[in-house]
């Protein structure tokens, strides 16, 4: 007796239930934009003022990093579909990596802030003035947001790298490598707006 | 085993993903020299243009929506246009106050 043995699989609707995900997180930062937007308006001043202590060296720094972590997910992906285990599993670790090095620059940069009392809460930061507290509190609140979707997207690329490890993830079925790969570029894609509205537009 | 294909893939070569981040880090590096510069008003739009045109080669390239079924694409384009028409709306009513 003879049995074929079918997986059933569907790529297509496993992406569309990616990319609806995807858009409930648009919608999310998209909020917090016009959030920011308005803010900016009422304390232009202040937001002027308060946007110039953030370093630029560290946010260009940090910007170039997610986007070679973008290029290097991306390309293993085609690795995946050439068959190159070994390559993708590579490029996905350089992924992790570049991962790991945006959160310490994160963590150096945030600690800086926290040293001179600028914090969400502090009463030091309240002496400033409305606008600085409206300022910082958005800045750490959306780039504490945003990092927690870094920390959420490096545990998602390590469980599909031991999938791919396992060999449950391979050149026929790799729908979850990609999808894995659609939520690190988001992220990538929310921090190449808040990059500018909080280091550049000063 | 045999699996269920549903769609043909599309393998984008190597080479143009490193084109990309090599637009990508000029066009990054572009927005940090022009907003140092000190441009008015016209530094926010900048920004923002050079933001807008970044985000298009990841969406395209790196998210695959180029070679990806059209319907990704028009939903994509639909959330921006309601993200758009709320942030629209939202600036009309505080500069009319």
């Amino acid at each position: 007796m003879s049995t074929i043995l079918v997986t059933h699989r569907d790529d297509l609707a496993s992406k569309t239930g990616m990319w609806l995900f995807l858009f409930t997180e648009m919608l999310l930062f998209g909020g917090l934009f016009i959030v920011y937007s308005v803010y900016r308006y009422r304390n232009p001043v202040a937001f002027h003022l308060a946007a110039q202590e953030l370093s630029v060296f560290i946010g260009t720094i940090n910007t170039i990093i997610l986007l070679i972590s973008s290029t290097t997910i991306a390309m293993s992906i085609t690795a995946i579909q050439k068959n190159n285990k070994k390559l993708a599993l590579l490029l996905l670790g350089i992924t992790v990596i570049l991962g790991l090095a945006f959160l310490v620059n994160k963590y150096f940069e945030w600690g800086e802030h926290i040293k001179e009392h600028i914090y969400p809460g502090s009463s030091i930061l309240a002496l400033r003035g409305h606008g600085d507290v409206l300022f910082y509190g958005l800045y750490f609140f959306m780039t504490g947001l945003h990092a927690l979707h870094i920390i959420i997207g490096l545990v998602f690329i390590l469980v599909i790298a031991t999938s791919i490890l396992r060999d449950k993830i391979n050149s026929e079925n790799y729908v979850l490598l990609e999808n894995s790969g659609l939520y690190w570029h988001l992220v990538d894609l929310i921090w190449i707006f808040l990059f500018p509205l909080f280091y550049l537009i000063t | 085993m045999k699996s269920v294909e549903n769609e043909k893939n599309h393998i984008i070569p190597y080479k143009t993903f490193l084109y990309v981040l090599a637009v990508l880090i000029v066009l990054t590096l572009t927005s940090v020299t022009l907003t140092q510069i000190s441009l008015g008003a016209l530094t926010v739009t900048i920004a923002l243009i050079i933001a807008a045109i970044k985000s298009s080669f990841v969406l395209r390239i790196f998210m695959h929506l180029k070679f990806e079924n059209k319907m990704f694409s028009r939903a994509v384009i639909g959330v921006i246009m309601l993200l758009c028409a709320v942030i629209t709306v939202t600036l009309l009513d505080y500069l009319n106050r």
